[in-house]
């Protein structure tokens, strides 16, 4: 048999050519935008939060001035020390990560059985199920969470039903408060603990669960024992991607929570739209991201890492 | 034991899931204004609807925006996805995954802000964009709508057998036309799922919209959003009603669609076997 010729490495190279570049290419316009309108706004972010505000368009000085010739740089780390010198900033920040805390474990005690049960249904049944968790988070946002308002005011479902029967007199008080904030944030992000739950007991080895039984461990032990340590990269991913937007969320504790609840989203809101204080809403922004950019790597990591599984 | 509690869980949860949706259903269809209170059988609110102007023309811009978004998103994230998916790790691919992943966690009020930072950044360099408004929220739409799309083509790039692409390649096809005719026709219903959802993103998003927005795009979420902070109204109890309406049929439409597909292609495998 004869083998094909090699080609001449001219036509090798002058082969290769368009395809590297057509490689590049394909590289170089999904990385661009991204760059672009993902990565750089971080930059002016973080150049902006060492402006002073001006009344001016846009409402901030220029950290850069050219005078005599020189290029000078000021930085201005007043709206940093604004922040610290504030008691609500500190407290919002940390009341910000306590509401996400408690309400991405209580999406983690919910959702895990109800993605276990899912993963042990029949595969038809197994698809409408998983249907049904999906659908509420295709569907309006803000109307979702707007249906509590009816449900959690004073004169609202819960208290109209509560009072018809006639277990309580006076209307309970729950919306505009912490609770309202923690049921909203549970309504909310639980289709988004669920679905990576469910994906990694799709991928979990029953051989090893049947093992534990066949052993003599009680459901319960097999569950902490076996399956829970099992599906810890879901759980993971479940708990970041409920925890990591909750930090920052603006639209339900604007909805639903008080005066008094202390959220760093609404805070920024409120800098940026009813202050007009940009550099300040900048400075905001900046050290909320150094709240979140462990979570957010560590998110990533076990992302990449299930991608390449 | 533990089976019929997890059952319990899973009935309990969608019960909570479905509920408040189903309520609002219910009394969109309230005679009265006042909407927690039932005072009898009545479609007016609908009609309501219909009428107001101000809402119609932010469903008229929503539904456009969503559109370009969408298609943006998917042709960069199947570009993305492919881009990671078939050549490993070249250079900066980690950047790329990265700047892929963290959108999909980044709190909106970062992403709005710092994208209109930039767009007031460069208005201010270079004179583009000149004006905030439907241009804008379609450049940040399409940007965090490319970070899901590249999720549903990913997974599905990962999963398809890449012999097929082998096989054309020996055959002396380009990698442009291996692209065309062998990969895209067999990622296609990963890209209409990943161009629905993009959709659906793009037209539900109020944060980074308001911050990116301009004088005279007003997007449907924003109008809900001012309306809604008044407190209840019977006009977006209808609002609400339609649009679960709308996509439940639809999900139910592709699920059942796509069952359909699958098991005549069973059928098909079946009846080669038997030959």
């Amino acid at each position: 048999m004869k083998l094909p010729e090699p080609k001449h490495p001219f036509w090798q190279r002058l082969s290769a050519l368009p395809f590297l570049q057509g490689r590049n290419g394909v590289i170089a316009l999904p990385y661009l935008w991204l760059l672009l309108f993902f990565l750089v706004p971080f930059i002016i972010v973080l150049k902006i939060s060492f402006a002073e505000t001006e009344i001016a368009i846009p409402p901030y000085t220029d950290l850069m001035t050219v005078e005599d010739g020189h290029v000078q740089i000021d930085l201005n780390f007043n709206n940093y020390g604004y922040l610290f010198s504030d008691d609500l900033y500190l407290k919002s920040y940390l009341s910000s990560i306590r509401i996400a805390l408690v309400s991405t474990f209580i999406c983690l005690l919910v959702g895990y059985p109800m993605a276990l049960a899912i993963s042990r249904a029949k595969p038809s049944t197994r698809n409408v199920l998983l249907l049904l968790v999906i659908l509420p988070s295709w569907t309006s946002f803000l109307i979702r969470i707007y249906a509590w308002i009816g449900i959690l005011k004073p004169n609202g479902y819960i208290n109209n039903a509560l009072m018809g029967m006639g277990l309580i007199d006076e209307p309970i008080i729950m919306l505009h408060t912490d609770f309202a904030v923690y049921v909203g944030i549970v309504y909310a992000y639980l289709p988004f603990m669920i679905l990576p739950l469910y994906a990694n007991m799709m991928k979990l080895d029953h051989s090893l669960v049947e093992a534990s039984a066949d052993l003599g461990a009680s459901p319960i032990r097999t569950l902490f024992s076996v399956i829970v340590p099992l599906t810890k990269a879901g759980i993971l991913a479940g708990c970041m991607l409920v925890f990591i937007p909750a930090v920052g969320e603006f639209v339900i504790p604007e909805l639903l929570g008080g005066p008094e609840t202390l959220m760093i989203g609404k805070i920024l809101w409120q800098e940026f739209f009813n202050n007009r204080d940009w550099p300040v809403a900048s400075a905001v922004a900046i050290i909320m991201l150094m709240i979140l950019i462990l979570p957010i790597m560590w998110f990533d990591r076990v992302q990449n890492k299930q991608q390449e599984a | 034991m533990r089976f019929k509690f997890s059952n319990l869980m899973l009935g309990l949860g969608l019960a909570f899931l479905y509920i408040p949706m189903l309520i609002l259903i219910i009394y969109s269809f309230n005679e009265s204004r006042l909407v927690t209170v039932w005072a009898g059988f009545s479609t007016k609110w609908y009609a309501s609807l219909l009428e107001n102007e101000k809402l119609l023309e932010a469903v008229g811009k929503s539904l456009q925006i969503a559109f370009f978004s969408a298609t943006g998103a998917v042709v960069l994230g199947t570009l993305a996805a492919f881009v990671l998916a078939r050549f490993k790790g070249f250079k900066g691919s980690t950047l790329l995954r990265g700047m892929l992943t963290a959108p999909l966690v980044m709190p909106e009020v970062i992403t709005g802000l710092s994208l209109l930072l930039l767009f007031v950044a460069m208005a201010q360099a270079i004179g583009w964009p000149e004006q905030r408004g439907m241009l804008t929220i379609w450049l940040a739409h399409t940007t965090f709508c490319t970070a899901y799309v590249a999720v549903v083509v990913g997974s599905r790039l990962t999963e398809m057998d890449m012999s097929v692409e082998e096989a054309a390649q020996d055959l002396g096809a380009t990698p442009v036309k291996v692209f065309f005719n062998i990969t895209l026709p067999i990622i296609a219903p990963a890209l209409i799922s990943g161009w629905l959802l993009a959709f659906t993103l793009s037209l539900d998003d109020l944060v980074i919209a308001s911050f990116v927005s301009g004088p005279g795009s007003t997007t449907l979420p924003m109008v809900v959003f001012s309306s809604v902070r008044l407190g209840v109204s019977p006009e977006i109890n209808a609002l609400a009603a339609i649009i679960i309406g709308i996509v439940s049929l639809l999900v139910f439409a592709s699920w059942f669609y796509a069952r359909r597909v699958e098991r005549a292609r069973l059928k098909d495998i079946q009846a080669m076997k038997n030959g």
